[in-house]
């Protein structure tokens, strides 16, 4: 998919934006979310939709390697950035350590805020901070999970991102 | 073909050497490919909106759609009244058969219009371009006064329905030397699935297709049909992935015939995903409760009878689905002689209530359970003997034994022994490192709670189809649901184990109709119930064919033959012929089988049980309350697959400990608005509130329940944790909770209100 400035609309915006390392070029409106963006322009379903104001954590991906809410991001805002989805985390096909952990930790149940859920432990794991059980609860402090897999969302991570931890992952948070 | 049945089993074998395989559809989920209905992307597909009252009672005068119908992007605007059918009968909606589009308007929220247009934004735009004129009229949104109020205007809008259960005696205040009583209240909570209602609809070829994020897609199927006059086959409803559901999916909602109306008007696929807001107030709650109890007892604890007066807020529509009764635990939970149940389900003018994990015995939980409580308190004695002075081995009610008649003694046993009852009962009294005591600003607490559950055992019909395929694979459906309980792993269990197979090589269909056969509504934990024996039924007879067949080709009694992980095998284990082999010799025959779920047992009666036991930190500076710990001893029968039973005792903790300290929907009565629809005010348990839960595994085999042994699980794990919650918090701070939900400001008010909320009579 690829616009060109001649081919936007009225009132709308050329983005250029590298999406799970593709290069895209969209017209948005200029109130278009990321969100919108992600789902319906580039039909990466896998981040979700739930309430579209910031309190979930379901539309979680990564802008620059950092953890944001897509439906807080505006498109524009990411002009020449790089996006990634949860689309992104498989290596040809295979899971990344942290998918793998998921699922046997059964760190989901119904999987509807999994994708946000992984991307706000992806940030984590590109991240500078060194990995222990107060950054993982941190991390996705602000992902909600209704169907309270968090117990086995902190043991998933913990397999992953931080091995070397001496206790088993017990469902402590502080 | 004939649906196979199973014999009788003994015990199973020790929990550990039980499944160790994944959720079989994890990998779909953590890598964005599950599709739900939310995901469903079809050509030429529209996008829905509705039109919601913004008042909570008023009459509807006129709704001018032309400003709407005209707007660029606009497919169809539909308002009331709905025809349908060859007759053009006026379509109407839940069990008051209510026209849809109704001209009286009843909760904030309720439906008067609908739109179709080529995008989301485009759609909202035309929802707002529509003129309605309003006669407002005047509303009650309040339980209290709903339950003051005899009859409203509308005749047929007064209480909705009102149920008396007894047994025994009213007269028994004589024959106790205690009686205790006492008023509980319980909030509305909101079931929040994060997958909200959603709904994608196309008339394809004069039939119906529908991807609905729903518990029952039988009965999405049939209500369709039947609404539309089609036949059952010619509505195809898909629901692969669920978005979660708690109760809220296990009806057809109006949104899903709404998708279908505008679909039809326009000849197009048509999807209609609820936001936030409406998933707030018009999608489902847990109805709010007032309960009052009068409790009996002898000096030394033994109950003599309970009198209940309860009201339950229906909403301003009753939904159906499984009903919020307040009754069960008194009738069924301890032994006890004289017992009245008088519930009365009233009308508001809000949004309708639908059943949400255990509707009616979460509530009715607490308010027993606190009284109980409050019993021991009063005599001095231990909850839990307190609990064993008063059990029952048989329901009351039915005059029937329990199918496990010693399951709630075992939940005593194992919630007792991983918590340390016996040891730690003083907790409140021990001083930890962050200076928590039982006299300084933070106490400590330690409560009990027990439950029952009025379901879990089967909900027959089931039926499952298997088959064996030419490569020694294994294929088998069911048009039942997985909503994130894990379904499809535990039922993939089940077949691997009849067929000593590699789950692996097994794929379980779930979650359409046109792919597999008839199954239930996933609601009252009664899918496993159901459904694995079911499967296992299945399995048995395909496995008696491939036996039978095998012996067949090798010239051998099929008595002396087995499988083995996608071999046929002689007694020594020896393998005789590989299943491809097999189907090729075979070939051109397949084979496959159909298994059934389709009775009850009815000379007992089936009830699963559980215990709780929850330590708690208040700080009696603040009002907040901690929970640090829960042990859960929820009795499911034979645990069929150990990870997925830990996942939803784990999430059904969690939705105990929201009830109990944070969910609260809360309405402006003069206003008659719900001032928190949304997940910003309204507070599900976050990562931070979490405490450390432990499984207390009962793994209690019910064969008398059915032949596996298995009872469900699903709502098990909540129902006692408030309770629990409450009586911990009343040993902390030594005043007795009344109502739910424990937050800063009722815990405060509790500390400083010296009234005592339960009136002790001796």
């Amino acid at each position: 998919m690829s616009t060109n400035r001649t081919d936007l609309k009225p009132q709308q915006l050329l983005v250029e934006i590298t999406v799970n390392g593709n290069p895209r070029s969209l017209g948005v409106a200029p109130t278009t979310s990321l969100l919108d963006v992600v789902r319906d322009r580039l039909d990466l379903t896998g981040t979700k939709s739930v309430c579209e104001m910031g309190n979930c954590g379901a539309c979680t991906v990564l802008l620059d390697d950092m953890a944001v809410y897509s439906c807080l991001v505006l498109a524009p805002e990411c002009d020449q950035r790089s996006v990634d989805t949860v689309e992104s985390l498989t290596d040809s096909g295979e899971l990344s350590d942290l998918q793998n952990a998921f699922v046997d930790c059964d760190g989901l149940q119904c999987g509807f805020c999994t994708s946000g859920q992984l991307m706000s432990l992806e940030a984590l794991r590109r991240g500078e901070r060194s990995v222990d059980r107060l950054a993982i609860v941190e991390a996705v402090s602000g992902n909600l999970c209704r169907c309270g897999a968090y117990p086995h969302i902190i043991s998933a991570a913990e397999r992953a991102l931080a091995p070397d931890l001496d206790e088993p992952a017990p469902a402590v948070t502080r | 073909m004939k649906a196979a049945k199973l014999d009788d089993r003994t015990n199973p074998e020790p929990i550990d050497d039980r499944a160790d395989f994944a959720r079989v559809d994890g990998p779909v989920k953590v890598t964005g490919q599950a599709t739900y209905s939310v995901d469903v992307r079809l050509p030429g597909q529209l996008e829905a909106a509705v039109l919601r009252s913004p008042h909570p009672r008023a009459r509807v005068v006129d709704v001018d759609v032309s400003a709407a119908s005209s707007m660029p992007g606009v497919e169809a605007v539909i308002h009331g009244p709905v025809k349908v059918g060859a007759d053009d009968s006026a379509l109407t909606w839940y069990a008051e058969e209510t026209p849809f589009f109704s001209d009286t308007v009843r909760f904030v929220g309720d439906e008067i219009a609908a739109v179709a247009a080529i995008d989301a934004d485009t759609a909202q735009r035309a929802i707002a371009a529509i003129d309605v004129r309003y006669e407002i009229l005047d509303h009650v949104t309040d339980i209290e006064e709903a339950a003051r109020q005899d009859e409203w205007d509308d005749d047929a809008w007064d209480v909705a329905e009102a149920d008396e259960s007894q047994r025994g005696d009213t007269e028994w205040i004589d024959d106790a030397d205690i009686v205790l009583t006492g008023e509980f209240r319980t909030p509305v909570q909101i079931h929040h699935a994060l997958e909200a209602h959603a709904c994608v609809a196309q008339w394809i070829d004069g039939g119906l297709t529908v991807h609905s994020s729903t518990q029952g897609i039988n009965s999405i199927r049939e209500e369709l049909a039947d609404t539309f006059e089609l036949d059952h086959n010619r509505v195809r409803v898909l629901a692969p992935h669920v978005g979660g559901g708690f109760g809220a999916k296990q009806v057809p909602w109006k949104n899903t015939a709404i998708a279908v109306l505008l679909a039809q008007e326009t000849g197009r696929p048509v999807r209609l995903v609820l936001d936030r807001i409406a998933e707030s107030i018009a999608a489902g709650k847990r109805g709010a409760t007032r309960q009052r109890v009068k409790l009996g007892a002898t000096a030394s604890g033994e109950l003599v009878g309970l009198d209940v007066d309860g009201v339950v807020d229906v909403g301003a529509y009753s939904m159906g689905g499984e009903a919020t009764s307040l009754d069960g635990p008194y009738l069924h939970l301890y032994r006890c002689p004289n017992v009245r149940v008088r519930q009365r389900t009233v009308h508001t003018n809000t949004g309708p209530s639908v059943a949400f994990r255990a509707p009616g015995y979460v509530e009715s939980t607490f308010a027993l359970e606190s009284m109980i409580d409050e019993l021991a308190r009063t005599i001095g004695t231990d909850p839990i003997a307190l609990r064993r002075l008063n059990y029952t081995e048989v329901d009351q009610e039915q005059d029937l034994p329990w199918s496990s008649p010693q399951a709630l003694a075992t939940c005593y046993d194992r919630v007792a022994e991983e918590s340390n009852w016996e040891t730690d009962a003083g907790a409140d009294s021990s001083t930890s490192g962050d200076g928590a005591t039982d006299s300084g600003r933070i106490r400590r607490g330690r409560g009990f709670a027990a439950h029952e559950w009025a379901a879990g055992g089967a909900m027959p019909p089931g039926y499952a189809w298997i088959e064996m395929n030419s490569d020694g694979s294994v294929s088998a459906s069911s048009s039942t649901q997985d909503i994130g309980t894990g379904t499809r792993t535990s039922l993939t269990q089940v077949i691997a184990t009849e067929l000593t197979m590699d789950p692996a090589r097994i794929r379980l269909s779930v979650g359409d109709t046109a792919s597999g056969p008839p199954a239930p509504t996933s609601h009252g934990s009664t899918t496993a119930p159901t459904m694995a024996p079911a499967l296992a039924a299945a399995a048995v007879e395909l496995r008696r064919q491939i036996l039978e067949a095998a012996a067949e080709q090798l010239d051998e009694s099929a008595d002396d033959l087995s499988l083995d992980n996608g071999n046929v095998v002689d007694g020594e284990g020896a393998t005789k012929i590989s299943l491809p082999d097999l189907m090729e010799e075979i070939s051109p025959r397949i084979l496959r089988a159909t298994g059934a779920r389709l009775t009850t047992n009815d000379d007992v009666s089936v009830r699963p049980f559980g215990a709780v036991v929850a330590d708690v930190e208040v700080d009696t500076g603040t009002g907040r309350v901690r929970v640090s710990r829960l042990v859960i001893a929820p009795d499911c029968g034979r645990i069929l697959h150990p990870m997925m039973v830990e996942s939803q005792v784990v999430g059904g903790a969690i939705q105990g400990l929201g009830f109990a300290l944070t969910e609260e929907q809360v309405v402006d009565h003069r206003l008659g608005r719900v001032i928190n629809p949304n997940l910003e005010d309204y507070l599900i348990p976050t990562m931070a509130d979490l405490p450390d839960i432990v499984h207390a595994a009962v793994d209690l085999p019910d064969f008398a329940a059915n032949p596996l042994g298995v009872k469900g699980i699903g709502e098990l794990p909540m129902i006692a944790v408030p309770a629990a919650i409450a009586n911990a918090v009343a040993d902390a701070i030594g005043r007795r909770p009344t109502e739910l939900p424990l937050s800063a400001r009722r815990v405060v008010e509790l500390l400083d209100d010296t009234t005592d909320r339960i009136e002790v009579r001796r």
